[in-house]
């Protein structure tokens, strides 16, 4: 028996080394070509490689991320600050009654459920986002922070947390979404339930269908959008509090530095620059929030049957494109301007506060 | 304060249950005021012994005590000592000043006096002008000093240094361990060093401990241990150049080399490891040793000659003047006291001490 697998064993390992010495050669062969070309080049000063100075041979290699970056980013950001100008755009038929430097942001910021909360809507897409930003960023980096922290100081079952709370980060947004919106159903969803363990009255109470009030639609939606960004956050931050030096906290330790301290005091200093970028990132990334909306509270972003409306910017912008007024592609440009810049206004305003606050 | 390790032992377990025995059973008390040296190989055990003192390791038996209290089981922040990393550990975002004024933090110091002890600190390491930098605007031997403050601040009764030169350059590696020596004798604290260089700790110890495979080789002075070896690995790790050791047979109360009478011994007949420092060769006028020269080193006031004892090769260090340019004989003597004859099964010292 013993000598039957010794020489499967040994047939398997013929095979192997049989099939690494033929790549072994094709290699071989390839470079062969590669040198003959090369010297036939050189021999008769064909070698226009090299004669390229170094930003031409840059921009060769760098062409194929430049051309689909030109086509999907700098062309519609570029035809965005394009299409601003233009009075009365009609995608249709492609044609516009003059031009205008203002207008289309006017209409922007004057638009009933832009900035000014109308009679029909209650809530504007300004104030939604500006809520999910001020709200879900803060606590989703600060609740990151602490799973992380907690995470790392745990032996057992670490390897099992860290997958759970990884999980959402490899979930689909919208099929979380259709799951977050049975959890919260008035009639037989889980929370409701949940709450009538405790003895509340949850009958009609609604979280994210008619009857909902505004606050406990946008609780559920806030909830939602940080813990699905949760996974990143923590993820970032686990990988950064493994990497500082183990020293430190045995220096605290020596110095009867009490946890908490040692938590504000070199845990994070020492990740304040993973901790600013996170920041950034996730309130840029708040202020483009769409597909979280959608999937709780569909297309429209009203629960059906309520008198407020919880759009966003971007679904707001969307609607110019794909929906009730369609085709006004000006007015969606003003829109996006706009969010760029106040995103724009931000970032500047985190990076200022950065420099004294993050340690590189 | 007295330092005491009563029975100290560490056994690692690695996860597929094989023990590994890194500190075993040290037997040592460091007497109060003293610099003590924790010097061997690397992997003997030595950063093992210093981080159980500290308490970041905890021992699998034995006892540690500080004067009379058993701190065995004391957690390291309860055990008052001030401990100084092999990288310095300084946290990186905070000043010089924070750093320093860190432990006092959490301690219930007033503000004032932790200030004024911080300053004082500085001054006494020599960094007071340098408090508003960060650490990486600081040189490796400012570092250095801002961590040995950072450790006295807190007035420790023990102060334990991991290997805190090996990052330095060697000319800033003389002047720190002089530093270390005079801050050491200003604050008269009792002070562990732990190093792989034996010159090092040599030249900085009151006393020093060898260590090898977490065992106790020789707790002594520098100079008697040099002089006086208990056993072959102790001779062997002190001293650059390091000692000749070679096979020699004692033959009727004679040591007998290259089948010649080198010395008489008072030693019963028998084969013995030998040792022989380099140093201790001298070149005699009349009488010796005659030994055949196989190459001639010149470096500088001393000359190195080697030459074989029993098939081993065997260095001397003898004075320039007494040897010219490719001389291919010498007489060499060497005192009595001055070989050091080692039993071949222990390695221990036969007779000395």
């Amino acid at each position: 028996m013993a000598d039957f697998i010794k020489n499967v064993k040994g047939f398997f390992n013929k095979i192997g080394s049989a099939i690494k010495k033929f790549f072994w050669d094709i290699r071989r062969r390839i470079n062969n070509v590669k040198r003959r070309i090369g010297n036939f080049l050189d021999k008769h000063n064909l070698n226009f490689a090299s004669k390229f100075p170094g930003w031409a041979k840059a921009l060769i290699y760098l062409s194929p991320a430049l051309i689909v970056l030109a086509i999907f980013t700098f062309y519609p950001i570029i035809n965005s600050f394009a299409l601003v100008v233009y009075q009365n755009y009609n995608m249709t038929n492609d044609t516009i009654t003059g031009y205008t430097i203002f207008g289309n942001f006017l209409t922007v910021i004057t638009d009933d459920s832009f900035i000014v909360p109308a009679s029909h809507t209650g809530s504007s897409a300004v104030i939604n986002t500006l809520i999910i930003v001020f709200i879900s960023v803060p606590i989703s980096v600060l609740l990151a922070l602490f799973i992380a922290a907690a995470l790392n100081s745990i032996k057992p079952l670490k390897n099992f947390f860290q997958t759970i709370y990884f999980l959402p980060y490899v979930t689909n947004t919208i099929a979380i979404g259709l799951v977050f919106a049975y959890m919260f159903k008035a009639e037989g969803g889980l929370v409701n339930q949940f709450l009538s363990l405790f003895g509340m009255n949850t009958e009609n109470l609604s979280w994210v269908e008619s009857g909902a009030v505004f606050w406990r639609s946008m609780f559920v939606l806030i909830f939602y959008s940080i813990w699905s960004s949760l996974a990143f956050k923590i993820m970032v931050f686990l990988t950064s509090i493994q990497g500082i030096d183990k020293q430190y906290y045995q220096a605290a330790a020596i110095d009867a530095t009490p946890r908490n301290r040692i938590f504000s005091k070199i845990t994070v200093p020492l990740i304040s620059p993973m901790i600013f970028y996170i920041l950034v990132t996730s309130v840029i990334g708040a202020f483009k929030i769409y597909n979280a909306i959608v999937a709780l509270f569909g297309v429209s972003g009203q629960p059906a049957g309520v008198d407020y409306n919880l759009q966003s910017i971007v679904m707001y912008i969307y609607k110019f494109i794909d929906g009730s007024n369609a085709g006004n592609l000006s007015v969606a440009a003003a829109g996006s301007l706009i969010l760029f810049a106040i995103i724009l206004v931000l970032t500047l305003v985190q990076m200022q506060v950065s420099k004294k606050r993050v340690h590189y | 304060m007295e330092l005491r390790l009563e029975n100290l032992t560490k056994i690692f377990t690695n996860k597929t249950g094989i023990e590994t025995t890194a500190v075993d059973k040290l037997d040592i008390t460091i007497e109060s005021r003293t610099l003590v040296g924790l010097l061997g190989p690397s992997g003997c055990g030595k950063s093992t012994t210093l981080f159980m003192i500290a308490g970041l390791v905890k021992p699998t038996g034995g006892k540690i005590f500080f004067g009379e209290d058993d701190v065995t089981k004391l957690a390291p922040e309860k055990r008052g000592i001030g401990l100084v990393f092999q990288n310095y550990a300084l946290y990186p975002h905070m000043t010089v000043y924070q750093n320093i004024l860190f432990p006092l933090e959490n301690m219930d110091v007033p503000r004032d006096e932790a200030v004024q002890r911080v300053k004082d600190m500085a001054n006494l390491v020599g960094i007071g002008n340098l408090l508003d930098r960060k650490p990486s605007q600081l040189s490796g031997g400012q570092q250095q000093r801002v961590a040995i403050a950072r450790a006295l601040v807190k007035k420790p009764k023990v102060l334990l240094l991991d290997e805190p030169l090996s990052n330095l350059d060697a000319r800033l590696r003389l002047q720190m361990r002089e530093e270390i020596k005079r801050i050491q004798r200003e604050i008269g604290i009792t002070t562990i060093f732990v190093t792989h260089d034996q010159e090092e700790a040599m030249s900085i110890s009151d006393k020093m401990v060898v260590l090898d495979f977490g065992k106790e080789q020789q707790y002594d002075a520098p100079q008697v241990m040099y002089n006086n070896p208990d056993n072959l690995f102790v001779a062997k790790f002190l001293g650059n150049p390091p000692i000749n050791t070679f096979e020699a047979e004692i033959k009727k109360g004679y040591l007998t080399i290259n089948d010649k009478k080198f010395m008489k011994f008072d030693i019963p007949d028998g084969l013995y490891d030998i040792g022989m420092r380099p140093e201790n060769f001298r070149v005699a006028e009349e009488g010796g040793f005659e030994v055949d020269i196989h190459n001639i080193f010149h470096i500088g006031r001393d000359t190195m000659i080697h030459f074989d004892f029993n098939g081993k090769n065997v260095r001397a260090l003898v004075d320039s003047d007494d040897i010219v340019h490719d001389q291919k004989k010498v007489k060499l003597t060497i005192k009595s006291e001055r070989i050091y004859i080692f039993d071949k099964e222990t390695g221990q010292v036969i007779n000395h001490g």
